[in-house]
């Protein structure tokens, strides 16, 4: 699901002076009753595995004996013995750089265009917003379909225009490429929220820059940009984080590419065509819940978790700072 | 046709009759650009639609258009794989993921926007992050709890969490229930209702649209989902959602793209729906996840 920033709660005023002391008990079983659930949930969804993920780093197990302290092991051979894992490594990094940048690039390009619309805005967007609905498992079978070296519609349109399609989902070095384009199909949900910034800009912005005679660029780069650069920031977070944990498409890809006879059980196409399509959690749950080293499987969800950590937290913190130059909080 | 826009009257005409030049062309050229957007990106859908009403052997080529069409194709999905109980397990999934988020989240949603208490931001922050952490981060130590517990094979691991705690949907609901003034809480409370009355009586009938959003974005979710019952459900078909079935359906009768292609419409088509009739409230859900954060 979307991950999104959000500011603090602003300073609550400190609640009236006098009041009972049955008053301000029964308030606290309120408040209590009214979070019990979530505090519960918290605790055994998110801080419970937090903390167990990195005790289980440092173990060997396999969910059948118990497990088995090994120090760093899991670490050392993350980074030094076991090959995969950087070709993993390397495949998300490509991601996090590739899709971020055109996602976001792609994102403003459309909403710019849907801004200045005048008639058919509501179609339009409509149309460019709704694949950003459609399953991953089942856009993606309609892309291998689509990008099919043989019959597919893309590569028959390229033919078209005198150029020689490639292989798409079987080339290792189109893979990933491909794999981007599927995500920009669907990213409208990032369209939308750029959009809504861009109409929420001043439009007396506009014209008072008109009238010093600002061009198109001029008036996008000194008007436009500065106001949406918060939401432009969100974006590069959301990509980033969605970049990291890319799986399904790549997983569904790989198999039914190379013609897989079933998802669920099978590695062997898992990453195909030669491992171009493996990313980093792709590995780890081959990892973990296919080999089943629970251990080594921690290890890579603690490396992880620190990047993706220091990643929102580098830019939660630009877009504090941003949005508190623009004055708005 | 062409909008017109009011010039200061000093500009010459000469000139005004070239900026009025200059504006249609742009307005041509703006529209002409967005509607190929529009069908660029529906394009993939139609292709879709067309492939699925093909003869198998045609969808094989590159032809485009179907020479005879075989509507029948669509009932074939469900004879060629047990779509129907797939459809079922997503239904129960999204169902239930759904009711359990509307029971748990808006308590705790209501608590985050409207009551005050120690810890409060504490708890807000702890919620973005366990929003933005990635599932494979914690799965490790759950997936070892369900074992333990003997569920997995199941869509209970999938669903159970919802009815206590998701971040998403707090967060989500939180924005939607500080936009309500205050105030209407207060007169209630004046009136002699307990916290919990004056959130099902006042608060929950004025956040409507907002807690619409949030179910529809959780439904969509779990819908979508396929991680979790790939992880959790991986190994026993008889439990799977219409994600993962649709992602092996290929392969597991051998059936023709233009089948495949068929299932893959089917399963994109209730998401399409649930758009259709709520359009408005995800649009806004969307900018609220955003911008008003």
């Amino acid at each position: 699901m979307t991950a999104t920033l959000g500011r603090a709660v602003a300073p609550s005023p400190a609640p009236p002076a006098r009041r009972g002391r049955g008053a301000r008990g029964r308030r606290r079983w309120t408040v209590l009753a009214f979070l019990a659930p979530a505090l519960i949930g918290f605790t055994i969804f998110f801080a419970y595995p937090l903390i167990a993920t990195v005790y289980y780093s440092f173990t060997r197990y396999d969910l059948v004996n118990a497990p088995e302290w090994i120090g760093f092991d899991n670490y050392v051979r993350m980074f030094t013995t076991e090959p995969l894992v950087g070709t993993a490594a390397w495949n998300t990094l490509w991601l996090v750089v590739v899709l971020t940048v055109t996602r976001v690039l792609f994102s403003l390009g459309v909403a710019s265009v849907i801004a200045r619309l005048k008639r058919g805005v509501g179609l339009i967007r409509t149309l460019c917003y709704l694949p950003a609905l459609a399953p991953p498992a089942a856009a993606t079978l309609a892309f291998v379909f689509l990008f099919n070296p043989e019959f597919g519609p893309v590569n028959r349109f390229l033919r078209l225009l005198g150029i020689d399609g490639g292989l798409w989902f079987n080339d290792p070095a189109m893979s990933k490429p491909a794999l981007t384009l599927l995500v920009l199909w669907g990213s409208g949900e990032l369209m939308i929220i750029i959009l809504a910034a861009l109409l929420d800009v001043p439009q007396e912005q506009y014209e008072a820059a008109e009238l010093d005679g600002a061009g198109p660029l001029r008036r996008f780069w000194h008007v436009t940009l500065p106001t949406i650069s918060p939401v432009l920031l969100f974006g590069v977070v959301n990509s980033i984080i969605f970049a990291l944990q890319f799986f399904t498409q790549a997983v569904v890809a790989s198999a039914v590419a190379s013609g897989s006879s079933d998802v669920a059980g099978n590695t062997k196409y898992i990453g195909a065509p030669q491992n171009s399509t493996l990313t980093y959690p792709v590995w780890l749950y081959v990892q973990g819940f296919r080999y089943f080293n629970m251990g080594y499987a921690a290890a890579m969800a603690v490396l992880l978790f620190v990047v993706s950590f220091a990643f929102t937290w580098i830019l939660v913190r630009q877009l504090r700072k941003a949005s508190a130059v623009e004055g708005g909080a | 046709m062409v909008a017109v826009t009011e010039r200061p009257r000093a500009v010459k005409p000469v000139e005004r009759r070239k900026q009025s030049w200059d504006r249609r062309l742009q307005w041509v050229a703006t529209h002409a650009i967005g509607l190929a957007l529009g069908i660029g990106f529906t394009l993939p859908v139609v292709f879709v639609l067309l492939t699925a009403v093909m003869a198998s052997d045609q969808a094989m080529t590159a032809s485009l258009w179907p020479a005879e069409w075989h509507f029948g194709n669509f009932v074939k999905v469900f004879e060629q794989a047990p779509l129907l109980d797939y459809l079922v397990n997503s239904l129960t999934y999204s169902l239930l993921a759904t009711l359990g988020i509307l029971l748990s989240a808006i308590p705790a949603a209501y608590a985050l926007a409207k009551l005050r208490w120690r810890g409060q931001n504490l708890f807000f922050m702890l919620t973005v992050a366990a929003m933005m952490l990635p599932p494979q981060v914690v799965v490790v130590p759950l997936y070892d709890l369900w074992v333990r517990l003997g569920f997995t094979g199941s869509l209970v691991p999938l669903i159970v969490p919802y009815f206590l705690f998701d971040a998403f949907s707090v967060f989500l609901l939180r924005q939607f229930f500080l936009t309500i003034p205050r105030d209407y809480l207060e007169a209630a409370k004046i009136d002699g209702c307990s916290e919990f009355t004056a959130m099902v009586k006042v608060l929950v009938p004025m956040a409507k649209p907002g807690i619409a959003a949030t179910a529809m974005f959780c439904f969509l979710y779990t819908w979508n989902d396929y991680f979790g019952p790939l992880l959790y459900t991986g190994e026993n078909r008889d439990g799977w959602p219409l994600s993962l079935a649709l992602a092996s359906f290929r392969g597991m009768h051998h059936v023709e793209w233009n089948l495949t292609m068929a299932a893959t419409a089917l399963v994109m088509a209730p998401v399409i729906v649930l758009f259709a009739f709520a359009q408005k409230s995800f649009v806004r859900g969307i900018t609220f996840t955003g911008v008003k954060g």
